[in-house]
């Protein structure tokens, strides 16, 4: 492999740093969440690309891990996206203000 | 030049462009289409660090299984909410998250440029590592060292289900005697007036 490993996690920051300003700047709870995925995904490719540097696998477990925790994390804050729409009738995360349904 | 490093120079611009494109669409379901993209360049790039076994698993969960449950749930919304980008409650927002993500991305580069340096190659020897496949070499970490957070995911999974389940549902709430005299009297027929 000649792709030196700093490549990648440039990479991944930049990909982080994208999905951070999503979470900060827009107002549409999918596209926040979809935002936080993005996040998600940039660290996972830190974890594999740390895991081709040190040569061990213990960083892609743990990239499996995370990738089932995301999993998890997607079906519950859908439910709750949809519970919160049921009662705003809005996605916008400036209607859901309280800490109610 | 080996061809993972044209690969990487490949797909390293597309994925970065697809996050931004993602950020910027104003229809939600477009957003979704450029994250899954996005997803596919990841899944490209753990087939170059080796990692085939999540290459496959990025695909078939994150641009397969999650992205369908967005799409269907971005369906279930009704994809008319549009959100009007120029509205701005907050002053500065945008400019402000925009200079802490550069912030970032520079603080990130600097700290990697100090410990591991630009040129740093990933070190030989992955291969005995991947002995056997790489499937199987992960199973063997999984199912020894990492056997009990394996068996934790199971419940959290578990949990996940029954949550959903419980948040999705209507609220529904017992009908009370007062409620039940008040319903039959608003459709109580009412008797026809008299013919004069």
């Amino acid at each position: 492999m000649s792709t030196p490993i700093s490549y990648f996690l440039v990479l991944s920051s930049i990909l982080f740093a994208i999905g951070s300003v999503g979470v900060l700047t827009r107002k549409n709870a999918l596209i926040i969440f979809m935002s936080v995925e993005l996040q998600l995904n940039a660290v996972n490719l830190t974890l594999v690309a740390f895991s081709r540097m040190h040569n061990s696998l213990n960083g892609q477990v743990l990239a499996f891990f995370s990738m089932v925790v995301a999993a998890a994390e997607v079906v519950v804050g859908l439910a709750i996206i949809v519970s919160l729409f049921r009662s705003r009738h809005s996605a916008s995360v400036d209607d859901a203000s309280l800490m109610k349904l | 030049m080996q061809a993972d490093l044209i690969l990487f120079w490949v797909f390293a611009p597309i994925s970065v462009a697809s996050a931004i494109a993602m950020l910027v669409m104003r229809n939600a379901v477009h957003s979704a289409l450029f994250l899954i993209v996005n997803f596919f360049c990841l899944a490209l790039f753990y087939l170059i660090l080796g990692a085939t076994f999540l290459f496959a698993v990025q695909i078939i969960v994150y641009a397969g299984a999650i992205m369908v449950l967005f799409l269907f749930v971005i369906m279930l919304l009704g994809v008319d909410g549009r959100e009007d980008l120029r509205e701005r409650r907050l002053i500065a927002q945008r400019p402000v998250a925009i200079a802490l993500g550069v912030a970032f991305v520079l603080e990130v580069t600097f700290a990697i440029r100090a410990s591991i340096g630009f040129s740093a190659l990933a070190p030989a020897g992955f291969d005995k590592v991947n002995e056997g496949g790489n499937a199987q070499a992960l199973a063997k970490v999984l199912f020894s060292k990492y056997f009990f957070p394996f068996e934790v995911t199971s419940i959290l999974l578990i949990i996940a289900a029954i949550a959903a389940m419980i948040l999705a549902q209507r609220k529904s709430h017992a009908v009370t005697q007062a409620e039940m005299e008040a319903h039959n009297a608003a459709i109580e027929p009412v008797a026809p007036e008299p013919v004069a």
